[in-house]
């Protein structure tokens, strides 16, 4: 790394972090309006405006670690699909209430290991981001996690619902712990902990709350991945179609 | 069985050492619920350091109809009020 903190492998992994965050939080913020409940509906656009929050952190970061001049907000607006690095299972539509909770925890169970390993990152500023990120996340777990439960273990249609989302969105499930060249060059200089590491402590979460919910996880696993890559399910199309229109059609255009 | 969820009031603390004080109301199925739903509908802008929450059917509430034997006749008694001594000076604001 320069003394400027420019590093393409930090720029790299920054743009992982928040494109997910991002696609996510943008996923949530779908419901605003519409989530079964009132109080639901402000928790999820609570989740929804931390995610997003995270994603400027993060974005930041790829910006000045990257060192071309770029702003968060460029590269929020401005990449197509085969620029973002976001998971598959963020992308996923929201489908009903049930799979739009089931796919929150399932990513919460992730996101959570993942930042507390990223607090000892040899990068200070990815150990600050995850650093207040982790409280925010430790929330977004506890209540994933309670509604997993009390839908898994609900009634017979909410626990029909929650089994197909577990059905639905297990395969995309395996891409978060795959690790390629980049993550090897990260986990060399200590920047970011290699993605296997955490994969028992989300194992054990989803066990047991899956245990809790009467829930079953599918046995067979295959793993859809290529995000990491820009190679995305064709659902991310439509999200940035929305969320970029403004930029697009106005160049610049300011709040 | 009803389908809603019952009704919780919800009380705030801002700061330690101040009370809590009841800001509004909202659903939720029980009482853990209530707790997070209180933290996401009532806290989003740092309003909070501990929140209570108590089902609305368990309150008991004074009649409106009562108003006037239960509060009228504090009204004609103003030496409740600590208003016949002189403060000295050197108290300041009280």
């Amino acid at each position: 790394m320069s003394a400027l903190g420019l590093s393409p492998a930090i720029a790299e992994f920054a743009l992982r972090m928040g494109d997910s965050c991002l696609i996510l939080g943008h996923r949530n913020s779908e419901w605003c309006g519409h989530a079964p409940a009132l109080e639901e509906d402000i928790a999820l656009a609570n989740t929804a405006l931390d995610l997003i929050g995270q994603t400027q952190l993060w974005l930041e970061l790829a910006c000045e670690a990257e060192g071309k001049g770029r702003t968060s907000d460029q590269l929020a607006f401005l990449r197509d699909v085969s620029g973002y690095r976001n998971l598959l299972l963020v992308e996923q539509p929201n489908g009903d209430f049930g799979r739009t909770v089931m796919r929150q925890y399932l990513f919460d169970a992730w996101h959570l290991p993942l930042l507390k390993a990223l607090m000892n990152s040899t990068d200070k500023r990815i150990a600050a981001i995850a650093e207040k990120a982790a409280k925010e996340v430790a929330y977004h777990l506890e209540r994933s996690a309670d509604l997993v439960v009390r839908l898994g273990d609900g009634t017979a249609e909410s626990h029909a619902r929650m089994q197909a989302a577990v059905d639905f969105l297990w395969p995309y499930t395996g891409e978060m712990f795959l690790a390629d060249a980049l993550d090897e060059e990260l986990v060399a200089s200590g920047l970011a902990p290699e993605p296997g590491s955490h994969k028992a402590a989300w194992q054990e979460h989803v066990t047991r709350t899956f245990a809790d919910a009467t829930l079953k996880a599918p046995e067979k696993s295959f793993a859809q991945k290529g995000g990491r890559r820009g190679v995305h399910s064709e659902h991310l199309g439509f999200i940035l179609a929305e969320m970029q229109f403004l930029q697009r059609a106005y160049p610049g255009a300011r709040w | 069985m009803s389908s809603e969820w019952p009704l919780w009031e919800v009380f705030i603390r801002g700061q330690h050492g101040l009370n809590h004080r009841h800001v509004g109301s909202l659903h939720a199925p029980d009482a853990e619920m209530a707790i997070l739903n209180a933290r996401d509908v009532y806290t989003r802008r740092n309003e909070g350091v501990s929140i209570w929450v108590v089902r609305s059917s368990d309150i008991v509430a004074s009649a409106p109809s009562d108003k006037g034997p239960l509060f009228d006749p504090a009204n004609a008694k103003v030496y409740r009020h600590p208003t016949f001594f002189d403060v000295p000076d050197e108290v300041g604001h009280m």
